[in-house]
């Protein structure tokens, strides 16, 4: 599967060499876990295998939930309840549903950023993040639908607000609204197929991840040099890189420990630190909290959405040459779903040819910049609209977009860049000492 | 297919664009009752009118009714209150952040003076004395208080949208007013909606 040149999987013994004549599945998993991967890889390299995790995870938990889960607007909140309380383990079974979905969207963000800093994004490995992108689309579809299921104040009326959106597409915009709601309001029908659609987008997201495994497979992991790992030969090849297993499966473990520790403290001592009061109160269509808040993954781009109001110029000026079909309202919309599309461009935006930022001196200022902007969009989706947020609102959200469409295509044409280490091999050595490879591992 | 080459605009390929076409109609005619089955079902949509009983509401108070899954204020107005909405009037609607009237049973260019806002009154009632609308914050879709704000209407608590007696926006980032559903008298005492 992969174009680096390693050992293949040999099937010795009669019954193995039975089952790979007619299966080689025992050959494609052998291949898939004994990849070359590039033996320099930082820690910013284990967020994949918590991704990995953080899915399993979900969806059993999400299967024993559901056995439990009652998807009617009478019974919903109650059925929560009773999983809660009734359920034997019930409470911890929905506490850690709902903190993972905390911990999928940390792992998704870190790993975005990873690629996004380290050039992983770059040719060859374009269809690796769009597949990505595409991934991160789904889940975030899912965790909002999953949001809806408890039937609470913030279910009902965060429902309201983001399929609202689509009423704001011109001319189509109602009745594209009334389908995805099966009615003129949030009520049965949509809590309905929001479970339905809850329970069938992971194992669409899991297909996905196969897909973008088998795509990095091909083109070989990215590596914090950016420097592609030598394929002359085997020999070269084992130069640059050691087998993911056991060398990265141990290192990748370790780093998940970690990194449950801290998960289940929260589990345990805080598991309602990032949810909200209101969502244990039940749905109530003529009653709307006071403030309404998206979960906290949401908030960089609900700060874009309402960043561009009607007294933006940019909004004035785009209603002025549409005649009025975009207004703010869709205005916003665009916004968001942009600023999620330019992350996806972001292969063919970026004119720099060299991929790891590293070796790029004003590219880096301009990415911790960018990593501030994204903290500074989730603070400001959280503060109510009024001022000075909604100013900050706009420069921040100025300034995603700038990113991509401004300083990435410039910066790849002025920027001198640092020199590159000829291999992966020099580097490791200039980190770690020059050692047997065969015998070093991988940190 | 290993002859199609030998053939120009044949019967062949006539059959390949026939059989093409038949696939492509299939397709759509079994993918569209999946897609239409997401819309409003029968039970939903005979909900779309209601009658209300609005006997109990007193003036100077108002009932808030669940129509089409969404709160409609219904409000009996008082004398004072009625004065108090058309004086808002006399300072002219076209100085109104939305001067339309919004109304759903008058036109669409209808100018918002309270007159073109209220239900017109059954026998023996002030002109004026009711009032029939959408409880929905025309902003981002929250529901607005009653008896509170600025102009002594409503006020929506989410982003401080201020309408008065007629529900009409006066202050605030809201850019519509109320708009008045589709309602007429039934007899003295009960309301349809829709």
């Amino acid at each position: 599967m992969s174009g680096i040149p390693h050992d293949h999987y040999e099937p010795k013994t009669n019954g193995e060499k039975w089952l790979n004549s007619r299966l080689p599945v025992v050959g494609l998993i052998y291949d898939t876990i004994m990849i070359p991967t590039p033996k320099n890889l930082n820690w910013w390299w284990i967020w994949g295998i918590v991704l990995a995790f953080c899915l399993a995870l979900q969806i059993v938990t999400g299967i024993v939930l559901v056995m439990h889960y009652t998807p009617h607007v009478d019974l919903a909140f109650a059925s929560i309840e009773h999983i809660m309380r009734n359920v034997n383990g019930g409470y911890m079974l929905r506490y850690i549903h709902m903190n993972g979905a905390s911990l999928f969207f940390v792992a998704v963000y870190i790993h975005i950023f990873r690629g996004l800093f380290y050039g992983s994004y770059k040719a060859p490995r374009e269809i690796t993040w769009i597949i990505g992108m595409l991934i991160y689309l789904m889940m975030m579809g899912t965790a909002f639908m999953g949001y809806v299921l408890p039937w609470g104040q913030m279910s009902f009326w965060g429902a309201t607000v983001i399929t609202g959106l689509f009423g704001a597409i011109p001319f189509v915009g109602d009745a594209i609204q009334t389908w995805l709601l099966g009615g003129p309001a949030v009520d049965n029908a949509t809590l309905n197929r929001f479970f339905s659609l809850h329970y069938l987008l992971p194992f669409v997201i899991a297909a996905l991840v196969i897909v973008h495994i088998w795509a990095f497979h091909t083109t070989g992991n990215n590596n914090p040099t950016g420097v592609e790992v030598r394929r002359g030969s085997k020999a070269e090849a084992e130069k640059d890189t050691l087998p993911f297993w056991p060398y990265f499966v141990i290192k990748d473990l370790f780093a998940l420990a970690v990194i449950l520790v801290v998960f289940w403290a929260i589990v345990g001592f805080m598991p309602n630190y990032l949810g909200h009061p209101d969502n244990y109160i039940e749905a109530n269509p003529l009653v709307t909290p006071a403030h309404i808040v998206p979960e906290w993954y949401f908030l960089p781009f609900y700060a874009i959405l309402r960043a561009f109001t009607g007294e933006v110029w940019v909004v004035q000026f785009a209603s002025f040459i549409t005649g009025g079909i975009i207004d703010a309202k869709f205005f916003g919309v665009i916004a968001m779903f942009g600023a999620i599309l330019a992350m996806a461009l972001a292969p063919w935006l970026d004119t720099s040819t060299v991929r790891s930022g590293k070796y790029r001196p004003l590219f880096k200022w301009w990415f911790y910049l960018l990593i501030i902007d994204f903290f500074a969009l989730m603070w400001l989706g959280a503060m109510p609209a009024e001022e000075p947020y909604a100013t900050f609102s706009l420069i921040a959200s100025a300034y995603w977009f700038a990113y991509f469409f401004v300083i990435l295509p410039i910066l790849g044409v002025i920027e001198k860049p640092l020199a590159q280490p000829e291999t992966i091999e020099e580097d490791f050595n200039a980190h770690y000492g020059k050692a047997d490879a065969d015998a070093t591992p991988a940190e | 297919m290993s002859h199609a080459e030998d053939h120009e605009g044949t019967r062949r390929d006539f059959l390949y664009y026939v059989a093409g076409g038949a696939g492509v109609v299939a397709t759509g005619a079994a993918v569209w009752p999946l897609i239409n089955q997401m819309n409003p079902s029968a039970d939903v949509q005979a909900l779309s009118s209601i009658r209300v009983d609005v006997s109990g509401v007193e003036p100077g108070t108002q009932l808030t009714v669940k129509w089409l899954g969404k709160p409609v204020f219904i409000r009996h107005r008082t004398g004072a209150e009625i004065q108090e909405a058309q004086e808002q009037d006399a300072e002219g609607v076209d100085a109104l952040p939305d001067p339309l009237a919004r109304n759903f049973n008058l036109n669409a260019d209808a100018p918002a003076t309270d007159a073109n806002r209220v239900m017109p009154s059954p026998e023996g009632e002030a002109p004026g004395a009711w009032i029939v609308q959408m409880g929905v914050c025309t902003h981002l879709g929250c529901v607005p208080l009653g008896d509170a704000g600025d102009f002594g209407g409503w006020f929506c608590p989410c982003h401080g949208s201020h309408y008065d007696l007629a529900g009409r926006i006066r202050k605030g980032p809201a850019p519509e007013n109320l708009p008045v559903p589709p309602a007429e008298w039934v007899d003295n005492s009960t309301i349809r909606l829709g």
